[in-house]
């Protein structure tokens, strides 16, 4: 018999009878009142600068300032005035986006109880980006933020695509003396844009 | 580096520094605070524990289906699935995958498995490079030292100490302690090497049957940093991850974090089903021991455990003895109740390194019944004669001296008189353990039975 064959059976022979198998109780889908209100507080809390617009104007300026100082690469479709370069990223390596300064993606969700933004092999033509840029910039349409993860589950298909992320914060440690630090394999700051 | 000393020889060396010894207990109850503060902005805490329990309950009852549906799905997924009976197995498999692909430098973030598996022994003795990207774990790797804690793997050392470390293998500064530096320094280090590896090894947190994927949970990032720039990705997992439905994720992310260090979410939860154009994914499923403990029907119980290490936190024993103390990958309560199961013999005093205040069981995100396990073990143990002949003896003669009365009143006396003429007999750590950090108290001068006798109406 296979490993896999014994394992298997040791299983089936040791566990106990079925328990069936519950829904998940609708109470704990609580509403947000004001999801938008949370979703920013919970991140400013994270140390994540939040910017709440109304259009993309800012959006698209802020885009070009850093175009002319930086290296970025923008993954946002359907903006006027953006263009998403995202597609040049495809083939390249770790190596060679090490020097990437800012990122900007756009995701299709965000969850108001705990700041974070969905992204999967869509918005991620490299799934490097959002990790190995020095900084990280998400952008968020204000109808798309959900009260809580429950909803969130309920919005998002997490196999459409091999790979999926909720990126909440910056990267962060507190491993040496319980001490936070913000930066530290990931990007070293996070700003978001919720746009109305 | 495990040695044949008991928790208590190691926890007295540990509390020997006591100002450390505070430090470290007042670091971790700080901790264990910011837990509490995040369940309460959740309106429906207990009921997601009851939820999260009955699905891992649910899920350990089917597991062999979820096992097989999992594998299934994975393999639909264009992912390779491995099945290892015991360490051996995975550590030899996960070896032949490295030098199939002919790589000799690999990354490694956060697994609780792989410490169980002494997985770097074991590929640094083939000759691979391991480098661990967790932070924590990167500290304690460059010491020769072992995680202390399975959330936070360097909380036993201090800024200090880790500045020494890095001046000694990163050539930062002498003695700055800034923890911005230090986490600075180890960043450049460590982005070098997941640029150079081409292998990437991660634990899993959540594996899910219906789509045959699996979740990872990081903060720094280190997982996906090490595996979107690797080729061959292998997630190395313990078979009671499993979960049955994607949807559960959502009942499960919102109590880790919060469970763990008092974050609504962790920075990174990463869903991982199919490897990128042109990259490889593993994932080696693994029991050593946990298809046994599913049969032990009071413990069983222990395998819905979802790793966030709060029950270490809250544990007065954990804090006040360091994780080293417990010899074993796993260390705090959980693990006291894990390891029993995996070598009975050597980590017969870990269930006895328990107050059985039952903390552990109250902040437990799963409702595992961690401190009945803990004294269920006890009887185990000494039912199998591991319990040590000290205690046996001393049993057996306490059941004699309250199994007859007139002994009892006797001993009780004696015991009164002797505390009151020769104190220094109590008063001696040498020959009374319980000395040793307690003052005693001041014999009485008559008994309950004797005051009762004179005091009744």
């Amino acid at each position: 018999m296979s490993t896999r064959d014994k394992i298997l059976q040791a299983v089936k022979n040791n566990k106990p009878a079925l328990i069936p198998l519950q829904e998940i109780p609708a109470l704990l889908d609580v509403t947000e009142e004001n999801p938008i209100v949370k979703f920013t507080a919970i991140l400013k809390n994270l140390s994540t600068e939040v910017k709440e617009v109304d259009g993309w104007d800012e959006v698209i300026q802020y885009v070009s300032e850093l175009k002319q100082q930086y290296k970025i690469v923008t993954v946002i479709d359907g903006v006027d005035g953006i263009v998403n370069d995202g597609a040049d990223t495809i083939n390249q390596s770790a190596a060679a986006l090490a020097s990437l300064d800012y990122a900007l993606i756009k995701g299709p969700i965000g969850i108001a109880e705990n700041g974070a933004i969905w992204l999967n092999d869509k918005n991620l033509p490299n799934r490097l980006l959002p990790f190995i840029c020095q900084h990280l910039v998400l952008v968020i349409e204000a109808k798309d933020i959900v009260s809580n993860m429950h909803q969130a589950y309920r919005k998002i298909q997490v196999n459409e695509e091999g790979y999926g992320v909720f990126i909440s914060g910056p990267s962060k440690t507190a491993d040496i003396e319980q001490s936070l630090v913000i930066g530290a394999h990931g990007p070293l700051s996070l700003r978001v844009y919720i746009v109305h | 580096m495990q040695g044949t000393t008991t928790h208590s020889e190691k926890a007295a060396q540990f509390i020997a520094n006591e100002p450390r010894t505070d430090w470290h207990d007042d670091t971790l109850w700080f901790v264990r605070t910011k837990r509490d503060r995040a369940a309460h902005t959740i309106e429906a805490w207990e009921g997601l524990r009851a939820t999260a329990s009955h699905i891992k309950e649910h899920t350990l009852s089917n597991l062999h289906d979820y096992l097989t549906q999992f594998e299934q799905n994975a393999l639909a997924n264009g992912v390779q699935v491995h099945w290892a009976a015991d360490a051996a197995e995975h550590n030899a498999i996960v070896h032949s995958i490295i030098k199939k692909a002919g790589i000799d430098k690999i990354v490694k973030s956060k697994s609780m498995l792989t410490e169980e598996c002494h997985l770097n022994e074991y590929l640094i003795q083939q000759g691979i490079d391991v480098v661990d990207t967790d932070l924590g774990e990167r500290i304690v790797q460059f010491r020769h030292e072992l995680p202390s804690h399975i959330v936070l793997p360097a909380i036993h050392l201090k800024k200090q100490d880790v500045s020494d470390t890095f001046h000694e293998h990163l050539g930062t500064e002498k003695d700055n302690i800034d923890p911005s530096y230090l986490t600075h320094a180890a960043r450049l280090h460590l982005r070098d090497k997941f640029i150079a590896s081409d292998v990437a090894i991660t634990g899993v947190n959540f594996a899910i049957a219906e789509t045959g994927g699996i979740v990872v949970c990081t903060n720094e990032g280190n997982a996906d940093m090490g595996v979107h720039a690797a080729r061959v990705h292998i997630a190395c997992m313990g078979m009671e991850k499993m979960i049955p439905k994607a949807e559960h994720l959502g009942v499960f992310l919102r109590l880790l974090a919060r469970s763990a260090t008092g974050q609504p979410i962790t920075t990174y939860s990463s869903h991982f089903h199919k490897p990128r154009k042109g990259a490889e994914m593993h994932i080696v499923i693994v029991d050593n021991g946990r298809s046994r403990q599913l049969g032990r029907a009071d413990f069983r119980n222990s395998l819905k455990c979802i790793r966030c290490g709060a029950c270490f936190n809250t544990c007065p024993v954990y804090r006040r003895s360091g994780g080293h103390s417990y010899h074993n990958a796993v260390a705090g309560p959980i693990g006291s109740i894990l390891a029993p199961n995996i070598d009975m013999r050597k980590n017969a005093d870990l269930p006895f390194a328990s107050t059985l205040c039952g903390s552990c069981s109250n902040v437990c995100p799963v409702k595992i019944d961690i401190h009945d396990q803990l004294w269920k073990w006890r009887q185990v143990l000494m039912k199998e004669g591991y319990g040590g002949s000290g205690k046996n003896i001393m049993m057996k003669g306490m059941a004699f001296v309250l199994s007859h009365p007139r002994i009892y009143r006797m001993a009780g006396g004696m015991g009164r008189k002797v505390m009151r003429w020769m104190p220094w007999l109590f008063n001696n750590k040498s020959l009374n353990p319980w000395y040793k950090n307690r003052e005693m108290p001041a014999p009485p001068k008559q008994s309950f039975r004797e005051w009762y006798q004179q005091n009744k109406q």
